[in-house]
């Protein structure tokens, strides 16, 4: 039998949050966390979450599991729970709504400002604007983010400042277009980045890097973004 | 872009090289006053004195002194926006932040001036 404990709180209901304990056959089985709490939602309905591709690409179910922030949906029992227990909570640092959801508005609003899309001044060409495939290489490794807030929400300086400090999973992304041989706003962007915040709250402690599931590194990104505000500064 | 009036420079990058810039300069001048500590036989109250008799000591001091008072107001002052925050405290936060930065301003300026007041005064 596998014991699961979940963070609970309804807001309506609740006045404060809780920890629930299940219990669950699993018949031996090898499954997957997200697997998991959709056999208790079938015996409990009250139990909130959120879930949508099922295979790592949407990154809607985001959650703490067992301590350490991951997708539901890819992370197998033989890894969060190897002893036979156990515990979801919710995204740390971000305002629970329910149960296991998240307000993710502090989130997209760091997204929102580092301005995520292909800003080019030139006149657009008749089909499309190339880029030769060593160009388009530089950004492998960026553009893979399904912001699903697990770096975000395992690194401290988030926690401290969200509303300053964009945190690693925005920073991955201003990275992606600031390496983007087809974006010509490269200065703005790096003058937008250019105060104690922003950036420079980042103190490499690589949590970012420890918890993302599809396996990319924000902490590298941070450090092209410092070369490049360093390199326009001195 | 956040706007800040009470970090060192006012700018990310430039509060970023001014620690590490001052972090190699402390680096080197422990590992020079161990060295000298540990290498220089018969090693007391004249040989300390002579060395910083020596117009250049006082000036690695000053400047150690100095990169002292840099690095840890970038250091503390992250700390201080990190703690100290009213998303944290409440509005509260606002004058614990001024006080507590008040202070490490004043404690910094005193220990510079007295600093300066002991190197030239041996």
């Amino acid at each position: 039998m596998l014991k699961v404990s979940i963070y609970r709180y309804n807001p309506e209901t609740d006045k404060a949050p809780y920890m629930q304990d299940y219990e669950l056959d699993t018949q031996g089985k090898d499954l997957m966390v997200l697997d998991v709490l959709e056999m208790l939602k079938a015996e409990d309905s009250t139990l909130s979450f959120r879930r949508s591709c099922r295979e790592g690409v949407c990154g809607s179910d985001g959650m703490n599991i067992s301590g350490r922030n991951g997708l539901a949906c890819t992370t197998p029992l033989s890894e969060a729970a190897p002893k036979g227990k156990l515990v979801l909570r919710p995204l740390p640092g971000l305002p629970v709504i329910r149960d296991l959801v998240v307000d993710m508005e502090q989130f997209y609003e760091q997204y929102k400002k580092i301005e995520p899309y292909l800003q080019n001044d030139t006149p657009a060409p008749a089909i499309e604007r190339l880029q030769s495939p060593e160009d388009r290489e530089k950004l492998d490794g960026l553009y893979e983010c399904i912001l699903c807030a697990c770096c975000s929400t395992a690194c401290p300086s988030f926690w401290w400042n969200p509303d300053k400090f964009i945190g690693p999973a925005g920073l991955l992304q201003a990275y992606r277009f600031l390496a983007d041989t087809r974006d010509t706003a490269t200065d703005e962007r790096l003058s937008n980045l250019d105060d104690p915040f922003s950036v420079f709250r980042c103190h490499g402690i690589q949590n970012c890097v420890n918890v993302c599931p599809k396996g990319l590194n924000p902490t590298r990104a941070i450090g092209h973004i410092r070369n490049m505000l360093l390199t326009r500064a001195v | 872009m956040v706007t800040t009036v009470t970090s060192f420079g006012r700018s990310g990058v430039f509060d970023w090289l001014y620690q590490r810039v001052t972090a190699v300069v402390l680096a080197a001048y422990t590992l020079f006053i161990v060295g000298f500590i540990f290498l220089t036989d018969d090693f007391g109250y004249q040989a300390w004195s002579a060395l910083f008799q020596n117009f250049w000591m006082r000036i690695f001091s000053l400047v150690a002194l100095l990169s002292v008072v840099v690095h840890a107001w970038i250091g503390l002052w992250s700390v201080v926006t990190d703690y100290l925050t009213n998303r944290m405290m409440g509005p509260k936060a606002t004058v614990l932040r001024v006080l507590a930065q008040s202070v490490l301003g004043a404690v910094a300026v005193i220990y510079t001036v007295w600093g300066i007041q002991i190197l030239w005064g041996v």
